[in-house]
């Protein structure tokens, strides 16, 4: 509720914002109204839960004490592999780094694996000439870290929540949202951070 | 020559020098050439716009009778008085009293539909989409009939209209507003100059001076799928590719967004049907 109610407020108070946002009743309504076909479990996805209510309100530039919330939220929903082994397959990472699949009204049931899609945003492999630029380049991405354990774990770390260290990242939240599994995120970590793995040996 | 080379040499030496960076831009750019390259070759002949058939298609069906009660869309009212098409897209979305909301081209027509030709919208709105390869639907070739008649037109959709203002500004606050597993807004994509989606460039929506570029390029025929694809038809796929469920033809949300983009692109061109890949 005091969520809610400072969001209210700070749609209110914005300067430059306060002129062109709606009234957030009005457009969760809106919402609600235009996907009448949505099964009932898909109904989360039509609210934003409280992170993503903030970054729409503040376009993804939030003042710093509300930065600070959301990535305390956020930081305490990442679930760890049991045995703080971060690193998986590189191979299965760069499988999953091509693959879009999943989550769509049109992937039910399910044919495959959810894909994490990390090449429509962001460069990864040289080999890989089709990729996104919405993200940073991840060419060479463990080796500019010096590939670091604390960076493994990082690497984990943003990939399962992104607003753990970004908040307000435009990236999905992979693990936190349940798009990819632990051992996929593990595989995604090792394409960026394996010594092996071509992001890192250039090819 | 020998000085070019000369020159050249330490240029190189710089580029792999920030290999990272600069391989990365130069190979932007190749690319991003390369389908310059191909979308010029697309406008080369714009008569050569299979657009056009779904256009004169949308002509053909706005005069013949249609639905249980026989009539044509002659004295549909698009805003500038019944039967008047000319012109009429580019005052559009606007508030329409005689329904009491407002409403973009396409929830226009098939409100048309509805009370002049009985045909059921809420039938119609189930399947209101192609599929891929498959011409678009009779409502969007009347679209594009319409968009057509405005062709060359600046976009003036009106505001003056309290609902008017309300719908665009809640357009405004679902463009930015992110849900859905992904955590996608259409702000996601469409907020930034320049960017890509894999191959695929993306309009800086958010800004004026691009979305008047591109909004009225649409409804569009789109090579890729091989049929016209609408402005309605256009925002369902983008929700679909958000993992949100689909979208309303018609919804206000539907009709906000597009009062939205049509205001961020108020004094573009219409240019409208437009080629996309």
């Amino acid at each position: 509720m005091r969520i809610v109610l400072s969001i209210f407020a700070v749609a209110l108070c914005l300067a430059p914002a306060s002129a062109q946002q709606a009234d957030p009743a009005r457009a969760d309504a809106a919402v609600k109204a235009a996907f009448p076909t949505a099964p009932a479990d898909w109904a989360p996805r039509l609210t934003p839960d409280d992170t993503m209510a903030l970054c729409s309100v503040h376009r993804n530039s939030p003042p710093k004490n509300v930065a600070d919330d959301i990535q305390k939220r956020e930081q305490a929903n990442i679930v760890y592999p049991p045995d703080n082994n971060f690193m998986g397959d590189w191979q299965k990472g760069e499988r999953l780094a091509q693959s879009g699949y999943g989550l769509r009204f049109t992937d039910y049931p399910a044919r495959q694996a959810n894909g994490g899609n990390c090449y429509a945003c962001h460069q990864l492999t040289k080999k890989e000439l089709s990729y996104g630029t919405l993200g940073p380049s991840l060419s060479e991405y463990g080796k500019l870290r010096d590939f670091k354990p604390e960076a493994v774990k990082a690497t984990y770390e943003k990939l399962y929540n992104s607003h753990a260290a970004f908040p307000c990242s435009t990236m999905p939240r992979f693990g936190a949202n349940k798009v990819l599994t632990i051992e996929q995120i593990k595989d995604a970590v090792a394409l960026l951070m394996s010594p092996q793995s071509p992001v890192n040996t250039g090819q | 020559m020998a000085g070019e080379t000369q020159v050249r040499f330490p240029i190189l030496l710089a580029a792999f020098a920030i290999a990272l960076s600069g391989a990365a831009l130069a190979q932007d750019a190749e690319t991003e050439k390369a389908i310059e390259k191909y979308r010029a070759m697309l406008r080369e002949d714009p008569w050569s716009n299979p657009g056009f058939l779904d256009s004169d298609r949308g002509e053909a069906l706005w005069t013949t009778p249609a639905g249980p009660k026989k009539a044509t869309l002659a004295q549909c009212d698009l805003g500038k008085g019944p039967g008047k098409v000319e012109g009429a897209f580019a005052e559009l979305p606007r508030y329409f009293a005689d329904a009491d909301r407002v409403m973009d081209a396409e929830t226009r027509i098939l409100w048309c539909m509805e009370k002049l030709q009985g045909i059921s919208a809420v039938d119609y709105v189930k399947r209101p989409h192609p599929g891929g390869g498959q011409p678009v639907k009779d409502l969007g070739a009347m679209a594009t009939y319409v968009a057509s008649k405005s062709a060359g037109q600046k976009f003036a959709a009106p505001l003056a209209h309290p609902k008017e203002r309300e719908t665009a500004a809640l357009g405004e606050t679902l463009f930015h507003r992110r849900s859905g597993p992904m955590d996608f807004a259409c702000a996601t994509c469409h907020a930034g100059s320049g960017l890509r989606i894999r191959l695929q460039g993306l309009p800086y929506l958010a800004e004026k001076k691009e979305a008047s570029k591109v909004i009225g390029e649409w409804p569009a025929y789109r090579v890729s799928t091989t049929h016209v694809m609408t402005m309605q038809h256009r925002l369902y796929d983008c929700y679909w590719q958000m993992r949100m469920p689909e979208l309303q033809l018609g919804s206000d949300a539907s009709v906000a967004l597009i009062a939205f983009l049509t205001r961020q692109a108020d004094g573009g061109e219409i240019a409208a049907p437009g080629l996309k890949r």
